[in-house]
């Protein structure tokens, strides 16, 4: 046991000042609603993906039939994801628009996002599709304060409405402030719920096997620990004799 | 039956040394029966290297060496592949987790002066495991051809090109081309899957066959050899099967449940035996604002950029890096003290092993974080002890009073 406690002392401080150090980026971000076990949110979420995000973005590595993960047939498949008839089920999800025209009209080829969630974190995603505020200074019309001078143009606006940034003065710091001032279709709290069903979606995309890991950790700790009963038994036994 | 068995034993022990060489390197091979929770890192190394072969063959089944690919294959293998998540998971908290290992394995080394007479060559065998096991890690982390991955490989590479006169050549023939590229990435898989695991299988035989021939070191630093029994065989030995053999398979399953909690609940750990910016597909065109190695080599990535150019070069501070992992190999000949055990050495001994622990684990740290002005002059106080440990040890193993070593070994 106390060997037990050295290891994990030493696991600790060897780890401990890794993760002191998060991500940084110096942006406030507010905390997704991740839940993989929602499939109903899940498949709102592959719902808005699929009409919106794919008109530009791929998601190169992620297969339409792996939605069965989330408790979607293949015809709900085929039918509430408007697959056209050319597009197999078991194709991986390309974007309506083809990467060469999109650099041209937006600067940059829209990223793949098939692991999107893995490089970014979840509760950027989220903030992310948040804090997109109209500034006339860009060409696209569209800033960010998660991601100051994007490329992308704000496909959710007539969902959200428009921001506006509004710098405040307080003590010496700037305080950015986005301040809606055309609404969108949506409520502020149900475009909060859309977007996390989004960013919900882009999670379980990045690793589609991730709660199927979880059950079997569970399992393979479960038959260590018995083994590691077992192990220790026959250790006292053998070494009875031994002083 | 058994008769059958005896026979077919015998007729074996004839043609091949089956039976004797189980007795001397098995059922009567003498280990120090006062072992402590240190001597379980050598076996658990051994264990972590058939976790990366096994899983490694199985990767290579479904990888592809080719920079068009190898993003693309390695996700295939997380989606597609049956199971194929374990194996990566197992495969990249292996490597991590084989430096975690290690590195207790030497500092149990440094504790208990393992490296001293007559272990000097054991411990330089180890060592040269050390840094083929640094190389192996190195090459395996190009190939999921991420962006860590593609400007890791390309700092450290072009750390080559500042020796003076050779460098801009030797950064070439080690690449293969101008930059890191899809040539880079086909000598390293090569390298990584077949060259160095080959050398590492062969020297670490080496480093049992001279650990056999010594016998191990124990926590009280003094040889069971010199007590032997009527029957010739060291009074405080057991064994080793089944005796270490019983009490390593324990520390194994203990081990194997911290590896499994790691592969199945956090393979990425925070970020740090996947890195976050691994994600994203490798891009010669953009420079990631931040470029830390994987944890493992961050010490001595902290102790590089410590030290300042000379004349616009990199040199100086390569050479420091460099210095820092080969000083292990002079520590049979930098260690003069009259023990080997820490349990028996004097305050200054403990006092330098102290603050180089804290030098190394602090270097580690900020070698992740970006070289700030603060950090970097916290770098060099902390590269300066880490040196002293090495630089001093001559002197200060002297001068340090030291309590007299028991004739028998003592538990606890």
């Amino acid at each position: 046991m106390n060997a037990i406690k050295k290891l994990g002392m030493l696991v600790l401080l060897m780890v401990a000042p890794a993760m002191a150090i998060a991500s940084g980026a110096g942006v406030h971000l507010d905390t997704a609603p991740v839940n993989l076990k929602d499939q109903a949110s899940l498949q709102r979420g592959a719902k808005l993906f699929t009409s919106r995000c794919l008109a530009c973005h791929s998601a190169n590595y992620m297969r339409y039939n792996r939605l069965t993960d989330i408790g979607m047939s293949e015809e709900q498949i085929k039918k509430e994801l408007e697959l056209p008839e050319d597009v197999k089920i078991g194709s991986t999800m390309q974007a309506a628009m083809d990467s060469n025209s999109a650099k041209l009209a937006y600067g940059v080829a829209p990223p793949d996002l098939s692991v999107i969630a893995r490089s970014r974190s979840p509760d950027w995603l989220y903030t992310y599709m948040r804090s997109f505020y109209v500034d006339t200074n860009r060409t696209s019309g569209w800033n960010n304060t998660a991601f100051p001078s994007v490329g992308m143009p704000f496909v959710l606006a007539d969902l959200q409405g428009e921001q506006a940034l509004e710098v405040e003065q307080h003590e010496g710091h700037d305080i950015k402030k986005l301040i809606l001032k055309t609404p969108g279709s949506m409520q502020p709290a149900e475009y909060d719920a859309t977007v996390g069903d989004l960013t919900n979606y882009l999670v379980f995309m990045s690793e589609p096997s991730k709660l199927v890991r979880q059950q079997i950790g569970w399992v393979v700790l479960a038959f260590l620990s018995v083994l590691f009963v077992l192990v220790y038994a026959l250790k006292k036994e053998i070494w009875k004799d031994i002083h | 039956m058994m008769n059958l068995l005896t026979k077919l034993l015998g007729w074996i022990d004839e043609r091949f040394p089956l039976t004797s060489t189980w007795k001397a390197h098995a059922s009567e091979y003498y280990a120090p029966k006062n072992f402590n929770f240190w001597y379980f890192f050598g076996g658990l190394a051994l264990l972590v290297l058939v976790i990366q072969i096994v899983s490694g063959i199985f990767l290579t089944m479904n990888y592809k060496p080719d920079a068009l690919f190898a993003f693309a294959s390695v996700e295939y293998i997380m989606r597609d592949v049956q199971l194929g998540w374990i194996l990566r998971n197992i495969h990249s908290t292996g490597a991590s987790m084989f430096f975690i290992v290690i590195y207790l394995h030497m500092f149990r080394g440094l504790m208990y002066g393992s490296y001293r007479k007559p272990r000097e060559l054991l411990w330089i065998i180890g060592m040269i495991i050390y840094l083929a096991l640094m190389g192996e890690a190195f090459m395996g982390y190009l190939l999921p051809w991420g962006q860590m991955s593609f400007w890791g490989a390309q700092v450290i590479v072009n750390l080559f090109s500042s020796v003076p006169f050779v460098g801009h050549d030797l950064a070439i023939l080690i690449r293969g081309d101008f930059v890191v590229s899809d040539i880079t990435l086909n000598r390293f898989f090569a390298l990584h899957v077949v060259a160095i695991p080959l050398i590492l299988v062969l020297i670490i035989v080496a480093h049992l066959v001279a650990l056999h021939e010594v016998g191990s070191n124990n926590p009280d630093g003094i040889e069971i050899k010199k007590n032997k029994g009527p029957d010739g065989h060291p009074l405080d030995g057991i064994p080793f099967f089944p005796y270490m053999v019983v009490k390593d398979a324990v520390a194994a399953v203990a081990f194997l449940i911290v590896f499994v909690s790691v592969v199945f609940f956090a393979p990425d750990m925070g970020g740090y035996f996947l890195e976050y910016n691994n994600f994203v597909p490798a891009n010669p065109m953009k420079t990631p604002e931040h470029i830390a190695p994987v944890w493992y080599f961050t010490p001595y990535y902290a102790i590089l950029r410590a030290v300042p150019p000379l004349f616009g070069s990199q040199f100086p501070g390569v050479v420091a890096m460099g210095v820092a992992t080969v000083i292990f190999f002079a520590l049979p000949w930098l260690d003069r003290g009259p023990v080997k055990s820490i349990r028996y050495r004097g305050p200054i001994y403990k006092g330098f092993l102290a603050a180089f622990v804290v030098s190394f684990i602090g270097l580690g740290y900020l070698g992740l974080m970006p070289a700030t002005e603060l950090y970097t002059w916290i770098s060099r106080v902390l590269a300066v002890v880490y040196f002293a440990f090495f630089f001093l040890m001559p002197w200060y193993t002297k001068i340090d009073k030291c309590k007299p070593e028991p004739d028998r070994v003592t538990s606890k």
